[in-house]
């Protein structure tokens, strides 16, 4: 909070030259750093929440984002690294929301109840962990809100390596995830394990929110999450192609988001979210605008055709 | 991990003292009112499948506070505006008064980022004692309750709770089967979007006293442990609300026994554990046996 402030009094200006702030910008290695850190965080942000529209687990997806907190700030609380806090608590609430069967007749009622209750726990857990830990009230924010400051090289290096691993796991199980995502009960029948791959798909949304949370701040990762992934796929319904749109949307957003921040008293969550955010909003209006034409094209071919009948 | 002192520190304290305390009554009388509008509103939620809804809008209680601080009003009009604005905007993006999955998280995850803005503008453009501002309503302080405070929320909670009541036969029936609803004439989009409002409003109301992120565990905790419970709508809702009003007392007296512990997390560990004792096999031997087979 007091490094954001500081900037905010020496706020750089923007000159219009577009290669001149560039170079400007960058020739901070935090910059450096925050892009570096920032891009490896939309990749798999971008790929994960793309599945994780796919299979309707937006909930879970929430709640696996901000339990970060609570790991973050209790892992300051007991004296070890935030890192450990963040991947601990993510992977462990992913193992309890796949623990609960979601079949049955009032499965996904109890599934949503379960998934509540397990965040707002967590997060009150989290707030206790504050108030035991005396003076991190600053530091709340941060957690919360996120900082693009101070990121270290060696933070950059965990986050390519869990980066990576997310990534090679998901590429292993890509295939059956997404005939278990789009036709369950047809995989099912196929013999494809749905509750081995939904919990598997789980760790691995937990442990990219782990990852996210430390740049982003806990409450906004989901924003990274959903936001892009939407935009794409309700602007195409190929898989391929969704997932190379939701990473570019996932990397311009926080690029211009970065960007922006930079250069303005704003902190970055604001700037992400509203720039994935406007995204979102155009790319529902050209689909709802597309969708009009084409049912007014189909209808007044149908009137036609009745007229000639 | 707090339990050894927990037993000390009890015996030191009367309760009768705690009453006389008047930020303990005040908490208590609030609490008792938000915790009544919760679960009785967190029952439908539950059985709506519309919890991330209520997530939602409680993300959106932050902002709103934030917002209405910021210009520099009473935070509790932000919190009702946005909350029920919000709540209504939610229903007309979807089908029938009830918005898809990804368009509520989109929404209110972009509200969320507006809020680490009003949080910025605030702290940063007065007076610098405005750190914990954001703290407190992500998180509450029903301690911190004025007499004039508390007697809105109790009213407000009244409102709430005689609301859900009143639509409480033709919402059950229109939630659990839509199409025979409207097929008998219940104006199921409007009802859709009433209950709406009132979920909105019932995340505004509980945000003073819980916080904006706690929120989700009063309406889901004790409705999804009364929905394990009994599968009969009015004792459900009834048990709810009941659940709700006992868990809060419950967290309150604790926070009271141990003055580390905060009221908001007190309340949420309370309701987390009632929660999860309906999972033990001894409980779910009490519900009617009819559903097996």
């Amino acid at each position: 909070m007091t490094a954001l402030s500081t900037l905010a009094d020496t706020t750089p200006a923007w000159s219009w030259n577009l290669l001149d702030d560039l170079r400007e910008m960058w020739s901070y290695p935090f910059m450096v750093n925050a892009f570096r850190a920032g891009t490896v965080v939309a990749v798999v942000a971008g790929v994960m929440g793309w599945f994780m529209v796919l299979r309707r687990q937006s909930f879970a997806g929430h709640t696996l984002a901000v339990v970060g907190f609570p790991g973050a700030s209790g892992a300051v609380l007991v004296g070890v690294s935030a890192v450990y806090g963040y991947f601990a608590f993510c992977i462990a609430a992913a193992l309890v929301i796949a623990a609960v069967p979601r079949a049955g007749r009032d499965g996904g009622v109890q599934e949503s109840a379960l998934t509540g209750t397990v965040q707002a726990f967590l997060l009150a857990c989290g707030y206790l962990f504050t108030a035991l830990y005396k003076g991190l009230l600053g530091g709340t924010t941060s957690l919360l809100f996120g900082s693009f400051l101070g990121i270290t090289g060696g933070q950059v290096w965990v986050l390519v390596a869990v980066a990576a691993a997310v990534l090679a796991l998901l590429a292993a199980i890509g295939r059956p995830l997404l005939f278990a995502s789009v036709d369950p009960d047809v995989a099912a029948a196929r013999g494809v394990p749905l509750r081995a791959l939904s919990t598997a798909f789980l760790v691995l949304l937990g442990a990219a929110a782990a990852a996210t949370s430390q740049i982003t701040g806990t409450l906004l990762v989901f924003a990274l999450l959903v936001m892009p992934a939407a935009t794409a796929q309700s602007l195409t319904a190929r898989p391929a192609r969704g997932l190379a749109l939701s990473v570019l949307l996932a990397v311009a957003a926080t690029w211009l988001g970065l960007t922006v921040a930079y250069y303005s008293p704003y902190p970055i969550g604001f700037w992400v979210t509203t720039f994935a955010f406007g995204g979102y909003v155009l790319a529902r209006a050209a689909a709802t605008a597309a969708g009009r034409t084409a049912t007014r094209s189909a209808s007044r071919s149908a009137t036609r055709a009745g007229g000639a009948v | 991990m707090t339990a050894p002192p927990a037993i000390t520190v009890l015996a030191g304290h009367s309760w009768t003292a705690a009453l006389q305390h008047p930020f303990f009554q005040h908490a208590l009388l609030a609490g008792t009112a938000v915790a009544a509008a919760a679960g009785l509103t967190g029952w439908f939620l539950v059985l709506r499948a519309q919890v991330f809804t209520g997530d939602a809008l409680s993300h959106v209680a932050f902002t709103g506070a934030l917002a209405a601080l910021a210009m520099g009003v009473d935070p509790r009009i932000g919190l009702y505006a946005a909350t029920i604005a919000v709540a209504l905007l939610l229903g007309a993006l979807g089908r029938r008064g009830r918005a898809d999955d990804v368009a509520i998280g989109s929404v209110f995850s972009w509200f969320l980022g507006l809020g680490a803005f009003f949080l910025t503008l605030y702290t940063t453009s007065r007076s610098a004692g405005n750190g914990g501002a954001g703290v407190s309503v992500l998180f509450g302080s029903i301690f911190g309750l004025s007499a004039s405070q508390t007697l809105t929320a109790a009213l407000v909670g009244l409102g709430i709770c005689a609301a859900v009541v009143a639509v409480a036969r033709p919402l059950l029936f229109a939630s659990v089967d839509e199409a025979v609803a409207a097929a008998r004439g219940v104006p199921v989009r409007l009802l859709g979007f009433a209950f709406l409002a009132i979920a909105g409003a019932c995340a505004a109301e509980a945000t003073q006293a819980v916080g904006a992120l706690l929120v989700l565990g009063l309406l889901a905790a004790p409705a999804g442990a009364a929905q394990r419970l009994t599968t009969r709508p009015y004792s459900g809702l009834a048990l709810s609300a009941g659940l709700a009003v006992a868990e809060m007392w419950t967290g309150l007296g604790l926070s009271y026994a141990i003055p580390r512990m905060p009221p908001s997390f007190a309340v949420l560990a309370t309701a987390t554990a009632v929660y999860a004792a309906t999972y033990l096999p001894a409980v779910r031997r009490v519900r009617p046996a009819y559903r097996g087979a």
